[in-house]
């Protein structure tokens, strides 16, 4: 992965690209993150049916492809949507896969 | 009807009319003239008055959305919002074509209550996630789905008891005499 590759999928989005995180369709949490780093504190901040709703759903997986464009995580996450995770167990997964990632992204730069 | 430093006092009869307008706003001056005992001239004069002083704003036709079969769903939108965002989060969702109706609460938080009619469940999260939630103030969202309509209507003027009894036996301005409710 390419220095300016890793520079764009770390950098900080603009808010209208931020991610919200929802508890159900229209219950917004007030918890937003705006970068990779951000969405990493989030996953362990955040209410967990927020984790569960949105992994489901399909949203974090777009989010990490589309707006960050980091395909490699967003095929983590679509793995980890297979194992049927729910509660903590979720949490503490996600937390791992993306904080393992973000490591390494950070580490090449 | 009174005027006093530009302000507009209305009296028994503007309301009989306005009442008149609440039921059937197709009527003609003549038919809420005949109804009220007064000529359809005074009528149009009233009329012609309130809606220059705006307090009829408009004349609109209720919808029966269901019936039309068009599909669409209403929610009601509470927004959590930061007291000095507020004003501008509310200007900002009576923008938005999925909001028909905008208020303000002052309960323990300040809130907007916003009436949302979309699409689509779908098309209601994606409004409230990439249009509401980004909207700087919005601290926080909480969304009913409406599921069943009891009963939709708009407030009427004249739904005051004490305003009726004061009607009742009262005389206008131009000294005609009034409607018995």
């Amino acid at each position: 992965m390419s220095p300016e590759t890793v520079s764009k999928i770390l950098r900080t989005v603009p808010r209208e690209k931020a991610f919200y995180f929802f508890t159900s369709i229209g219950n917004y949490t007030g918890t937003s993150a705006s970068s990779l780093k951000e969405f990493v504190e989030r996953i362990n901040e955040v209410n967990v049916k927020s984790l569960e709703f949105h992994l489901y759903r399909g949203d974090f997986e777009k989010w990490i492809d589309e707006v960050l464009q980091d395909q490699e995580l967003a095929g983590g996450i679509r793995r980890l949507q297979k194992v049927n995770l729910i509660g903590e167990t979720l949490r503490n997964q996600l937390y791992a896969t993306v904080s393992r990632h973000l490591k390494w992204l950070t580490s090449q730069t | 009807m009174k005027l006093k430093n530009n302000a507009f006092t209305l009296d028994p009869l503007d309301y009989k009319i306005l009442e008149a307008l609440q039921e059937d706003a197709r009527q003609t001056y003549t038919e809420i003239g005949k109804r009220l005992e007064i000529a359809h001239s005074t009528v149009y004069d009233r009329i012609k008055r309130m809606e220059q002083y705006g307090i009829i704003k408009k004349y609109t036709t209720l919808i029966d959305a269901e019936k039309t079969g068009n599909k669409s769903m209403t929610a009601i939108m509470t927004v959590y919002t930061d007291p000095k965002e507020s004003e501008k989060v509310a200007e900002e969702l009576c923008k938005a074509q999925e909001v028909v109706e905008v208020y303000t609460s002052l309960s323990e938080e300040l809130q907007i209550i916003a009436k949302v009619v979309a699409e689509s469940q779908e098309n209601l999260h994606a409004f409230i996630a990439n249009s509401v939630a980004p909207l700087p103030g919005v601290l926080r969202i909480r969304t009913s789905m409406v599921t069943k309509k009891f009963k939709e209507t708009q407030f009427s003027i004249c739904n005051d008891p004490k305003k009726l009894t004061f009607i009742k036996g009262t005389r206008n301005i131009n000294g005609e005499k009034q409607h018995e409710p």
